[in-house]
């Protein structure tokens, strides 16, 4: 689904840069990124869509180079993106409104856009707010509807750049249950970008970026059993993988790589 | 610095047919000194609330004393008031509008008419307290700085006006885990060294776990919890019910109870977790 060879960037004042970075997301994977702040995770996304240009090498999304002027808008239209601020990208007064405005960009016939806005919203759990003012909604509810906004384009794929950092803890549970489900009953490739390791846990694959590099890779399990390595660079591990590691250091038998609540308290209930 | 509340009430667009109580009958006190955790979902109140104890919001019922001094009374200087009650909102950063750093930090102390020496000294501190190179960065844009710097030059204005009592709405929301971690530990040291009263108003469990001695929970604008951290954490049915959490290593222990230890449920952090679960495990074996 995306595809990056030798990527290099650079901003124009010479500020930062992203280092010969060589990535391959596959159709339907759940990929979270992660890395402080200034690590290159967000240059990263916004090259994903085209918002930003490669200084040398290729990215490919669905197999368009996004440097060919002509396929920009075919290439949004497959990489939707989420930002961290729900009140920035909210357009519209009404949320119905709001969720057409892609469609409507995109000049899809009328009846379409109504069946894509209908189905849009039911899938984020939005539906009765459908003729609601966007101005009365939550945080949470309003990257809800940003996202109903992107899937009314039907994409592909959909980036998102810290979507909960704004949210309190129901909104984040809630924008997070929707972007599970856009995957698994979707089948839409998710580009996560977080601060908050426990929404890294249910992904397929973490990246982990440093300095404008990819320096770590792998399965949650992978990366967060690393506890030395993910700390060092200024990240959280969740809580039970350090608890497992202290628990091991204590001399119990326990594995390094638990990531959740519930593995924890099935092994100690064995250990028992 | 003490703060008192009695039966506050708040009432957005009374009397009108969207009338909405966002702060219902709300009684409390802090005392000088103290570290305040302050949790509830959007919407509890919780902003209503902070806003009231600097006199930004006048309460619709019910009076707010800093120092003895009611804050409802008309012949009170809400100026006087600002002074001692610093308040920082959420993403502070964006009010940053000063050329320098310096002259951010500096714009407060100004307003208050101080001389030039004293405001000098006054945006070194406050500088140093938040962690930020005085020599390095004074004279630098606030513009070119990282998110979480710029949140400490925010930090830093407010502290500028040496406020006796510091609210901070979710002072760490959006920053990385580092960054976060910082600017905690600065305010925390804020409070220990300068005794500072500190309010904070946080979604991180884990965070006012680590931080505070006593949480207060508001909940459709009432205050439904008080007391200790530990207290208020046993209480993890009615938190997790009202949409709010408990830190993990909480949670870890209630569900491990659950399943039939008997394991002591006001652990608040790692190292506690660790010592109850081998003393589980232990005594298991030796059975």
């Amino acid at each position: 689904m995306i595809r990056t060879e030798k990527l290099n960037f650079e901003y124009e004042d010479g500020s930062f840069k992203l280092d010969n970075i060589n990535i391959k997301i596959k159709d339907g994977e759940f990929v979270v990124i992660i890395g402080h702040n200034g690590s290159g995770k967000s240059t990263l996304a916004k090259l994903f869509n085209g918002i930003y240009l490669p200084s040398s090498g290729k990215i490919y999304i669905n197999k368009m180079d996004t440097s060919d002027e002509k396929l920009i808008w075919e290439i949004r239209k497959s990489a939707g993106m989420i930002f961290q601020n729900p009140d920035n990208q909210i357009v519209a007064t009404i949320v119905e409104d709001d969720v057409a405005f892609g469609p409507e960009n995109l000049a899809v016939p009328r009846e379409e856009i109504r069946v894509r806005v209908d189905k849009s919203l039911e899938i984020v759990g939005m539906k009765e707010y459908m003729v609601k003012p966007t101005t009365s909604l939550s945080g949470g509810q309003k990257q809800r509807v940003a996202i109903a906004g992107i899937l009314a384009m039907h994409p592909r794929c959909i980036v998102l750049d810290e979507p909960t950092a704004m949210l309190d803890p129901i909104g984040r549970r809630d924008v997070m249950k929707t972007i599970h489900k856009l995957n698994k009953e979707e089948n839409i490739t998710i580009v996560h970008i977080t601060h908050f390791m426990n929404e890294a846990i249910d992904a397929d694959r973490i990246i982990v970026m440093d300095n404008g590099k990819i320096i770590m890779e792998g399965t949650p399990k992978e990366i967060f059993s690393r506890v030395d390595d993910v700390r060092e660079l200024g990240l959280d591990v969740p809580q039970v993988t350090l608890l497992a590691h202290m628990l091991k250091n204590e001399g119990i038998d326990i594995e390094v790589d638990i990531i959740k609540i519930d593995e924890m308290v099935e092994r100690l209930c064995q250990l028992k | 610095m003490s703060i008192k509340i009695e039966n506050l009430s708040y009432i957005y667009d009374e009397g009108m047919p969207f009338e909405t109580i966002a702060v219902n009958n709300i009684s409390l006190s802090i005392e000088q000194g103290e570290f305040i955790g302050l949790i509830g979902h959007t919407g509890s109140g919780k902003s209503t609330l902070i806003q009231t104890i600097n006199g930004l919001l006048k309460p619709s019922k019910g009076k707010v004393f800093i120092n003895e001094i009611d804050l409802t009374s008309k012949k009170v200087k809400k100026s006087v008031i600002r002074k001692k009650v610093g308040l920082v909102f959420q993403y502070p950063e964006y009010q940053l509008f000063e050329e320098t750093i310096y002259k951010d930090i500096a714009f407060g102390p100004k307003n208050l008419n101080l001389k030039v020496d004293e405001i000098d000294i006054r945006v070194r501190e406050a500088m140093r307290l938040v962690g930020l190179d005085f020599e390095l960065l004074n004279n630098v844009s606030p513009f070119e700085l990282s998110g979480g710097q710029k949140r400490r030059v925010a930090i830093a204005g407010v502290l500028a006006m040496n406020p006796e009592i510091l609210i901070l709405d979710e002072p760490t929301a959006g920053l990385d885990p580092k960054g976060r971690d910082e600017i905690l530990s600065q305010i925390k040291l804020l409070n220990k060294e300068k005794g500072v009263t500190i309010v904070l108003v946080s979604h991180s469990m884990e965070d006012v776990a680590k931080l505070v001695d006593r949480l207060i929970v508001l909940d459709k604008g009432e205050k439904i919890l008080d007391g200790d951290v530990r207290t208020v954490f046993k209480e993890y049915e009615l938190l997790t019910s009202i949409g709010l959490g408990v830190p993990q290593v909480t949670e870890l222990i209630n569900k491990l109870s659950l399943r039939g230890f008997n394991i002591d449920k006001t652990v608040l952090n790692l190292n506690e977790a660790k010592d109850v679960i081998i003393q589980c495990l232990g005594s298991a074996k030796n059975d």
